[in-house]
């Protein structure tokens, strides 16, 4: 059984939130919901408008496109932003690859989240910078 | 059903068992029985009702039933107003909330809910095996002969199903320091016992609120505390949030009226000479702060009292340890233990724009238990599939009904679909009531399923999604201040939609919006 001051000690080991203090990562552990999916379940559907972000606990997914899988994401891994942040439905389906508990955030809230909490902007920021680079380096 | 000096379901071996006599097992129970499924309910309570047998703390429903609405009593429309009564199939046992009610309020009082769901169970002839405790689980054999074994205060009963519906009604305590001290919310005491009381509130949630709520006219002062802010439903637009009925000791704070709602961490709660010294933690960051009080309540929330089910297999998550379930409601680590009731809520759906469905409540898991009853009848008990056949020519009309007046899209929005199959070897036909994600994920013959959804700033609108040769489309129809879905704009985008099926709908047959139409529409339940 995970408590929320648990959730909040797991929050504490992942790099996004790594700047963040104990009374502040209970107050992200309260905003989260956490969510369990099982395995072969699809978390985020491709061109299905509406999505929100989530933030890998425990399992594994894929990020599947047309059937093909482009990625898998583990524990600290979060997925879902693109969508959020662009306003636009999710290129790719995200499919449980074994049961996965994941933290979930309204598309709305992810934004409360990232003006309130500037390092965690700041983090992921670096992680997306780090993607496009990935994806110049693959492309050139 | 049984006498009155006769208990029923003695222990024994059924083909199904269902555990719980609140709303949830009530509905699951009188739902199966319409289909022909044997089984036992069993209870430790006394009586039938559930939680509302001794809450909300302050005697008033949070879910309305309204007297008067826009359609008529009894009718599958009326349920769209009326959040409390449970669901059947024959007229006369249709909407018995609003006859129970003395007309002072449109929330029900607590006493008047525990005399709906009684009334229900006694008069649609749902029995019970009350005062028989649920107190251990083993599963034996294997195969045809496995079954879940349930010790009980009564003796043992062997099934091979078992449907629990016993709420999310334990009350859950964290584990701060200090905190064994004060009472939880369900040990508060008479309003009148905090008179003149400076009072501590742990939690900001809606047990927290109900609480300042009722001691705001007792209480020297108010603080409640809880690590993220408050968010209130009327800005959510879902039931997540403070309800709008416990919003004053909020209006109280933001005027400066001498209630304070803090956003911090409780570090500790020690006693004090008279009172006790509460420490928080701001979330914003800096030093502790002390608030010293009279009285610290914990309304801290509950939990789902699963007894021994985790050690037999089913997976729990969250802060209410909720089972994980699959979109049928089954426990998604230990096949054959479904979950009815406020335990629904863990299958939070699509959760599209954020906004979750009224599993949680009365007017969303009676849907659940429905659908649930007619999965577990066609699964394991030889029902038929539901498959109403629709004559083309109407099948615009019946899918504007729907996403007009259908209940069950209406309380479970982005949750619930009426799926219609459009086979054109097989012809057109109702298939029922599913869940969304089942439609989506599943497979399936070529179909359509209706929904409503909502977005986050509050937009109201029908969405219908295709399925042809698997692949599944989204398509979201306008929508409506007034929330009527039949305009000329939403009879045309649909009759588009069914064309790319080959199903020909004469759009011109379909009346024109009017205002609100009264009775029952043509669908019958899923």
């Amino acid at each position: 059984m995970i408590q929320r001051a648990e959730v909040a000690d797991e929050l504490a080991g992942l790099s996004i939130f790594a700047d963040l203090g104990s009374a502040q990562l209970q107050g992200i552990a309260h905003i989260f919901e956490e969510q369990w999916y099982p395995a072969g379940e699809r978390i985020l559907r491709q061109d299905l408008s509406g999505s929100g972000f989530y933030l890998i606990l425990e399992g594994e997914v894929a990020v599947r496109q047309d059937g093909r899988d482009l990625a898998m994401l583990a524990r600290g891994d979060y997925f879902g932003e693109i969508s959020v942040l662009l306003g636009e439905p999710p290129v790719a389906d995200v499919v449980a690859l074994r049961p996965v508990r994941a933290l979930h955030l309204a598309a709305a809230q992810l934004q409360d989240v990232l003006l309130a909490y500037p390092t965690v902007m700041y983090r992921m920021l670096v992680e997306q910078t780090r993607r496009v680079r990935s994806a110049n380096r693959w492309r050139g | 059903m049984a006498g009155l000096s006769e208990r029923p379901f003695p222990p024994g071996d059924y083909p199904l068992v269902v555990v719980g006599s609140g709303p949830g097992a009530i509905q699951v129970s009188y739902s199966l029985a319409r289909l022909g499924v044997p089984h036992a309910v069993l209870s430790r309570d006394p009586v039938a009702g559930g939680m509302f047998r001794k809450f909300p703390f302050f005697q008033r429903l949070l879910s309305w039933t309204k007297p008067y609405a826009p359609a008529e009593q009894g009718s599958r429309a009326y349920e769209r107003y009326d959040w409390n009564s449970l669901l059947a199939d024959e007229p006369e046992h249709a909407a018995l909330m609003p006859g129970l009610m003395d007309g002072t309020s449109y929330f029900p009082s607590r006493p008047e809910m525990e005399r709906n769901l009684q009334t229900f169970a006694e008069r649609t002839g749902v029995a019970i095996r009350q005062d028989c405790r649920w107190e251990r689980t083993r599963l034996e054999g294997e195969g045809p002969d496995r079954r879940f074994v349930l010790e009980t205060s009564d003796g043992e009963y062997r099934a091979p199903l078992a449907i629990f519906a016993v709420g999310v009604a334990e009350p859950y305590v964290p584990p701060t320091p200090g905190i064994e001290l004060v009472p939880h919310y369900a040990d508060t005491r008479p309003a009148e016992t905090y008179a003149d009381k400076r009072i501590f509130i742990i939690g900001k949630q809606n047990s927290g609120f109900e609480l300042a709520s009722g001691l705001l006219p007792w209480a020297r002062g108010l603080v409640l505390a809880s690590p993220s802010p408050a968010k209130l439903s009327i800005v959510t637009r879902s039931l997540v949030g403070i309800r709008a009925r416990y919003v004053q000791p909020y209006e109280d704070y933001v005027l400066g009226g001498g209630v304070a709602v803090l956003e911090a961490a409780i570090e500790r709660i020690e006693r004090t000479e008279g009172g006790f010294r509460v420490t928080t933690r701001p979330s914003r960051g800096g030093d502790p702060v002390a608030v010293e009080v009279d009285e610290v309540i914990a309304a801290t929330g509950f939990v789902a009292p699963l007894l021994d089910l985790p050690e037999l297999g089913v997976a729990t998550f969250g802060h209410s340890r909720l089972p994980a379930q699959t979109a049928y409601w089954e426990s998604a680590t230990v096949p054959g233990i479904y979950f009815a009731g406020t335990l629904t809520q863990a299958v939070g759906g699509l959760k599209k724009h954020g906004l979750p469905p009224n599993s949680g409540a009365v007017q969303g898991s009676r849907y659940n238990a429905r659908v649930l009853a007619r999965h577990v009848a066609e699964t394991h008990f030889g029902v038929p599939p539901l498959r109403r056949p629709i004559d083309p020519a109407g099948l615009l009309a019946f899918a504007l009904d729907e996403l007009c007046r259908g209940p069950e899209l209406w309380h479970q929005r982005a949750y619930l679909a009426r799926v219609v199959e459009l086979e054109p070897a097989s012809g057109v036909a109702d298939a029922g009531v599913r869940p969304l994600t089942s439609f989506l994920d599943d497979g399936g013959p070529d179909a359509v399923a209706l929904t409503v959804e909502a977005d986050a700033a509050g937009a109201i609108y029908p969405v219908v999604y295709g399925r042809r040769d698997g692949t599944v489309t989204e398509h979201i129809l306008p929508a409506d201040d007034l929330l009527q879905f039949d305009r000329q704009e939403h009879r045309r985008a649909l009759a588009g939609i069914l064309r790319e099926f080959g199903v020909a709908s004469d759009e011109a047959s379909v009346p024109a919006a009017t205002a609100q139409r009264v009775g029952t529409p043509a669908a019958g339940p899923p």
